[in-house]
């Protein structure tokens, strides 16, 4: 098993996020890690951050900070890394990447705690930089510029303190004075030394200031002074000129004002009233505002709750700190200020957000703490109080979904769909949901109003070629054609001019704003002054098809006669340009291609006719290329130039006939997209298939064709226009988007039904649109997230979205407008909101639903809710109707969602269980757990029912620990619920409850009609009693904890929470079991999944996949052994089983993994292995089929570890063996990153494999259209 | 051969390195402080680990932040206090 491992959607989550103008000055961006995805974004016109780029860096990125060379206007990239080195890059605005300035090591990689990487702060001047360790180690770096105005740096200056751990560190601004470096530390050696406790019960955190001395080039400790005990977090208060200078140290219930020779200002945070009074206020983000006049701090506590911090101070001396409630938003790993006025708050999970000020926080009313009112009293200080409140100073802008955390998915068909949907778990508390998400882009439907009669196309014409949105809808029957004007409504018009009684071919408008009708009999040019002329087909022949742009235009008549036209500058007239015979009938017509055109696509799209039109790129008479499909089965480039006669350029012969022809051109990853990339022809053939093959600028030779499947029908193309630049709409049994993006070109389903026809469609509240006809309807359509893999469904029970893309009834004689939004994105998603974390996922294969257990630790049950009790009757009596929970109805959750749920106890637990209907994706039945209990493990089993006579029955199997509490693991008790699904899955019944000893049941499953349990270390089985379970057998020796079992046959796998897979028996005539196989190597698993009887695959806490195959030999003795291996198990190894499992497939991937399925993600397609991630991400391991693609891949990942490595400083191949070294799997990521280095060294690793850089893209795009 | 001077050489550099590199361990190193030193390391690598801290974060349901903060704290006394001086080699004894 050789495999190929491809991340299909990158983590949603965001690990931090730093503000800067990276690629352009005062260019407003935010670049964010997504633990090893770097990503810039930006927000656009309409306030939607939008990924500019996003590099996979194979390393785990720390920390960053953005580092402003003095007089610099734009903004460079510091990283913190596990790479052992700092890291500075620069974004390079043309080629749409970022690149690397230096690179210096100073320790061994990995995340160690004496290895720096983990903290990284830089003067605000940009004079010089830290990079600090979790313990000991701090690195000072002099940053400097050449006389070229490079960066420069200087070798590093220790600034160690051993026995020292470091909780944060900042830059302070001190102006032009040497630059200060402060740090929060605590010294442990006296506390390692010390049996009595005192010595660490008296441990204090110290406030460093380490000043770089740039005269004599070296760091001294300038100052140090103990701080209060509970210290997290620095934050620079600005100086020299523009403050008062030192830092507001931000501790557990204190914001402290401190600085060398200064008097410490202390205010308390203040708190929320309903929090219980041995929890702290700790603050975990914040921004810090910063304007000449006035300067401001926004921090953010882990509640969520963002205070705004301002200082009083005269000269130097600061007299007052102030603490006022600002708002509260969930709560962030990172909070950004933009110069703009906007937030961004990098949610830790969940949703991220983009929020616009709209008030300054100086409101009376809200609660307010100043070191001035400190009150101490024998207690400690007087705490302050507040309420937190819906948002005042915050508007919500928009939000980036984000799935972190997935704790649990399936991959299952319910719906009777073309592909699988996958089933996620995501967030956490109040903020989860579950959500389903399918490969494709969503769609959203913009627009509905009734046709007449069965369409057969429908095109969008503008006024004027400067229009930015289209003026006329032009609909054609088999004989008439129909033309609405687009305004605040769509209605019906006869001020356009077109001919109505004839059925339409093709419409266009020409450059000097006259429009073009082409029906069977002949052109209609309406001019601007409603002139109009016409040109009738000579003889009794028709127009087959016909294409233009707008100078030119294309027909074919019946015969294969093909004339083009050209617009007369002057007399604006249509004028006959060339003719020939093919002698072949036509079925389509392209015209298209110049020398350097992708910006005259956007102006064609943006400016220009319909979004899309083939344009004459600015200052062009005409276009080089007209392209004919035959029904001889080629495709044809002629020539377009005057007077060469429509030479044919070239010829390719097809298995099929050409049904539709579309050129396009494929933008370059630089910024103004005309730099590289190369002019393509799709062909949709009519046996489903499309061609894409490269044509040369100038020679119209057509290579390295592509070719997909896109499905039964034959594709018709259509330009429509997607961020502004040209793309492909492709019509088959299901509509394809082809687009751009991030240099490479996607062509994604679109989760929506089939569409007949269609065109791009601009208009005020579509700026981005199509329009299309499905059989008597027309639809107005838009696309969301463009660039993500998945989409996610959001919606159900109070609806967090609207309906997504499926499932859409269609009256007949309908227009409809649809959008598609979030282009770019592989996947669309809905949603179901729940009520506690997810714990876990079950499919009830029968009555196809979804079972859900959540729980939540520390949180209040919602029958001890006494707010929400409240609130929820109140509902009820208005609706009639009792509410089960908040995530019911819309205005409480998103309460819920903004402040959090209540803080309980350690200890505490509320949870429920839940059953959704994936079709509505609603909740059917919903039930608290009572008795404290929080779930750990649930399973479908199938039991032998007790009593005789009776049967078999899929029960459902509930393993829940009472007042569970973590590290160690513990509980009070533990019970296996058995419930019985009723009614066809809309009802659970406990049939009873069994107490089991021995700790959690972390694991659940069927054998032979009895229940497996997996108690603390204990596999277990039980027997179905009436009252409760009866337990038969037990196996007590495994090592930790069961976190998973998994039965085939007479084989149980067993997975440990810190010692991998072990493979057992159970042997009914001796009623035990014994392990015949184990693991050679410790694995904290958090899944797994048996690939076949003698391989599993695991995943692990650390990020570590893993496939272990029991050997052939030691199977077949197994098998074979007639006391089924029992004598061999008592003889172990060591403790150990007789036998060992092999790896198989090792990969690193960074991650920790939270579930691992086997699904087919395209119809008829191969198996893949399908995981997700903590951080939200999705990714799969696609086993290879033959040994060449091995090679290959294995070749271009060897070339690409040496030519391109990673962008963190990490090496590649250390990075995919962190912890195992990695085995027979291929980084499919690496692989992907082949399309976006320079062109020369592509063609230089393409040469080395014998092949050509073409050939190796289309390896990577086939490979790639295999699994997705 | 050996000589004594390299013996002494090799001492040097032995404690050279364990004062370079925290968690180096020597001949008599005690149980404790191997504990102390693996638990510090596997505190260091949570907090490292983005997706570490946030698994924790949602376990015990918690706030990143503030998981990441308690990890910093806890690496003060990560396997309580040291055991007393005389009764170390009893311990040892018994297990």
């Amino acid at each position: 098993m050789h495999c190929y491992s491809l991340t299909l959607s990158r983590a949603t989550g965001i690990q931090s996020a730093v503000y800067g103008n990276f690629s352009a000055a005062k260019a407003q961006e935010v670049v964010v890690s997504r633990g090893k995805v770097l990503e810039l974004l930006r927000p656009n016109e309409n306030g939607k951050m939008q990924t500019v780029v996003a590099t996979e860096v194979f390393g785990c990125i720390r920390s960053m900070a953005a580092v402003r060379l003095t007089g610099s206007s734009v903004d460079h990239l510091m990283l913190g890394s596990d790479s052992g080195r700092i890291v500075l890059i620069k974004f390079n605005k043309d080629k749409n990447a970022w690149v690397k300035v230096h690179q210096e090591t100073f320790g061994r990689s990995g995340c160690r705690r004496i290895v720096p990487g983990q903290y990284v702060a830089v003067d605000p001047k940009g004079r010089a930089c830290m990079v600090g360790a979790v313990e000991k180690q701090k690195f000072v770096y002099v940053l400097n510029r050449d006389n070229l105005a490079n960066l420069t740096i200087s070798s590093p200056l220790e600034a160690h303190k051993s026995h020292h751990i470091t909780f944060s560190i900042c830059a302070m601004d001190c102006g032009f004075d040497n630059p200060i470096f402060a740090a929060i530390e605590l010294d442990y050696s006296e506390a390692d030394q010390d049996p009595t406790g005192e010595a660490a019960s008296v441990a204090q955190k110290h406030l460093t200031f380490y000043e770089m001395d740039l005269g004599l080039n070296n760091v001294v400790r300038k100052w140090t002074d103990a701080v209060d005990n509970g210290a997290n977090l620095l934050v620079a208060v600005p100086g020299g000129a523009d403050g008062p200078g030192g830092v507001l140290v931000c501790a557990e219930n204190f914001i402290i004002y401190k600085n060398q020779d200064h008097e410490e200002v202390r205010a308390v945070i203040p708190r929320r009233s309903d929090l219980p009074g041995d929890r702290g206020v700790l603050i975990v983000s914040y921004a810090t505002h910063k304007k000449k006049a006035y300067s401001f701090f926004l921090v953010q506590s882990e509640y969520g709750d963002i205070y705004k911090v301002t200082l009083s101070y005269e000269g130097d001396n600061v007299s007052e700190l102030k603490i006022k409630y600002f708002d509260t938003i969930p709560p962030c790993a990172s909070i950004v200020v933009l110069k703009t006025g906007f937030l961004f708050a990098a949610s830790e999970y969940g949703n991220h957000a983009l929020y616009q000020f709209v008030g300054t926080g100086e409101d009376d009313d809200d609660v307010e703490s100043s070191s001035a009112q400190l009150v101490q009293t024998e207690e400690g200080f007087q705490p302050v109080f507040f309420e937190p409140r819906p948002l005042k100073n915050l508007l919500l802008i928009d939000e980036m979904a984000s799935l972190m955390p997935i704790t649990d998915m399936k991959v299952a068909n319910l719906l009777n769909e073309e592909i699988p949907q996958i089933y996620a778990l995501c967030g956490r508390g109040p903020r989860a949901s579950l959500s389903v998400l399918r490969p494709g882009l969503a769609v959203t439907e913009l627009a509905v109003s009734p046709l007449p009669g069965a369409p057969t196309a429908v095109w969008t014409v503008k006024r004027n070629t400067q229009d930015e949105f289209d003026a006329f809808i032009v609909v054609s029957f088999a004989n008439a054609t129909l033309v609405f004007s687009i305004g605040e409504e769509v209605k019906e018009t006869n001020e356009s001019g077109f001919l109505g009684t004839v059925p339409t071919l093709h419409t266009q408008l020409l450059a000097d704003n006259s429009m073009l009708q082409i029906y069977p009999g002949g052109l209609r040019h309406i001019r601007p002054d409603r002139r109009i002329n016409e040109w009738k087909v000579p003889g009794r022949r028709n127009i087959k098809a016909a294409a233009s742009n707008e100078k030119q235009v294309a027909i074919a008549l019946q015969g294969g006669e093909v004339t083009v036209f050209e617009l007369e500058q002057g007399t604006g007239q249509l004028v006959e340009a060339e003719k020939r015979d093919l002698g072949e009938d036509v079925s389509c017509v392209e015209v298209r291609g110049e020398g350097r055109g992708g910006r005259g696509g956007e102006g064609g799209g943006r400016g220009g006719g319909v979004p899309g039109d083939p344009p004459v790129p600015d200052g062009l008479m005409r276009a080089s290329f007209l392209a004919l499909g035959t029904y001889d089965q080629t495709v044809r480039v002629l020539s377009l130039d005057p007077g060469q006669g429509l030479k044919n350029l070239a010829v390719q012969a097809l298995n099929s006939v050409p049904e539709s022809i579309l050129m396009l051109y494929n933008a370059g990853p630089g910024a103004d997209r005309t730099t590289e990339g190369g002019l393509f022809i799709h062909v949709g053939l009519q046996n489903g298939i499309l061609i894409r093959s490269e044509v040369d600028r100038v020679s119209g030779q057509l290579t390295d064709s592509r070719t997909r499947f896109l499905g039964t029908k034959a594709p018709k193309l259509f330009p429509a226009s997607v961020r502004g630049v040209r793309c492909m709409l492709a019509l088959s049994s299901r509509p394809w988007l082809g687009y751009n993006d991030q240099g490479r070109f996607n062509l994604s389903p679109l989760s929506y039904d089939a569409l007949d026809y269609a065109s791009g469609f601009a208009s005020d509240q579509c700026p981005e649109g199509f329009v299309s006809v499905v059989k008597s309807t027309l639809r107005i359509l838009a696309v969301e997230n463009v660039g993500d893999a998945f989409n996610t469904q959001v919606g159900g029970d109070g609806g967090r979205g609207g309906e997504g893309g499926l499932g859409l009834t269609r009256p007949r004689g309908i227009l409809r407008i649809l959008a598609v939004e979030n282009v770019g994105d592989a996947f669309n998603t809905q949603a179901c909101r729940l009520r506690y974390t997810p714990r876990r996922l079950l499919i009830h294969p029968d009555y196809k639903v979804l079972l859900i257990a959540e729980a939540d630790h520390a949180a209040v049950p919602l029958a001890e809710r006494e707010d929400l009790q409240a609130r929820l009757a109140a509902i009820a009596e208005q609706e009639g109707a009792p509410v089960q929970g908040v995530e019911f109805n819309d205005e409480l959750a998103a309460l819920e969602e903004q402040f959090g749920a209540p803080k309980g106890q350690p200890g505490q637990w509320a949870g429920c269980l839940r059953i959704v209907d994936p079709a509505t994706l609603s909740t059917v039945f919903v039930q608290e757990l009572d008795n404290n209990e929080a779930v750990v493990s649930m399973a479908l089993v199938e039991l032998q029912l007790p009593g005789a006579g009776q049967g078999i029955e899929k029960l459902l199997a509930v393993g829940c620990a009472r007042g569970l509490r973590y590290m160690p693991t513990d509980c009070e008790a533990a019970y296996i619920r058995i419930y019985r699904v009723l009614d066809a899955g809309r009802r659970l019944e406990l049939l009873h409850k069994t107490p089991v000893d021995g700790g959690a049941p972390g694991a659940l499953a069927g054998l032979k009609g009895r229940l497996l349990s997996g108690v603390g270390p204990t596999l277990r089985l039980y027997d179905m009693g009436k009252k409760k379970l009866l337990r038969k057998c037990e196996y007590n020796r495994l090592p930790h904890q069961i976190v998973s079992i998994t039965v085939q046959g007479p084989r149980i796998y067993v997975g440990d929470a810190q010692e991998s897979v072990h493979m057992m028996r159970y042997k009914k005539a001796d009623n035990a079991f014994y392990i015949f196989a184990d693991d050679i190597a410790p694995r904290y698993l958090t899944s797994l999944l048996p690939l076949d009887y003698d391989t599993v695959a695991a995943g692990d806490k650390f990020g570590n996949l893993v496939v272990l195959r029991l050997p052939k030999e030691a199977s077949q003795q197994v098998e074979d052994d007639p006391t089924g291996g029992k004598m061999a198990a008592a003889s172990g190894r060591l403790n150990g089983a007789p036998h060992k499992l092999e790896e198989v497939v090792k990969f690193h991937v960074g991650d920790t993994i939270t579930s691992l399925q086997r699904a087919e993600m395209q119809a008829g397609g191969q198996e893949v292995l399908i995981y997700s991630t903590v951080m939200g991400a999705i990714g799969v391991l696609y086993p290879f089929t033959n040994r060449e693609d091995v090679d290959f891949f294995s070749h271009l990942e060897m070339h690409l570890r040496q030519e391109h490595p990673p962008l963190s400083g990490r090496d590649h191949l250390g990075f995919r063996s962190a912890y195992f070294p990695v085995r027979a799997c291929v980084d499919g990521d690496l692989c992907g990153q082949f399309a976006s280095i320079p062109v020369k060294k592509q063609q230089m690793i393409a040469e080395s494999m014998d092949r050509t850089t073409g050939e190796v893209l289309k390896k990577l795009e086939d490979i790639r259209n295999k699994i997705l | 051969m050996a000589t004594l001077s390299d013996r002494l050489n090799i001492n040097s550099q032995i404690e050279h390195l364990q004062a370079k590199y925290v968690g180096t361990g020597h001949a008599d190193l005690t149980k404790f402080e191997w504990a102390l030193n693996i638990h510090r390391d596997s505190y260091a690598s949570y907090v490292g680990h983005h997706n570490m801290v946030s698994y924790f974060g949602v376990v015990e349901n918690e706030s990143i932040g503030r998981v990441k903060y308690e990890f910093l704290q806890r690496m003060l006394l990560p396997c309580g206090l040291p055991p007393k001086a005389q009764d170390q080699s009893e311990d040892e004894e018994e297990k």
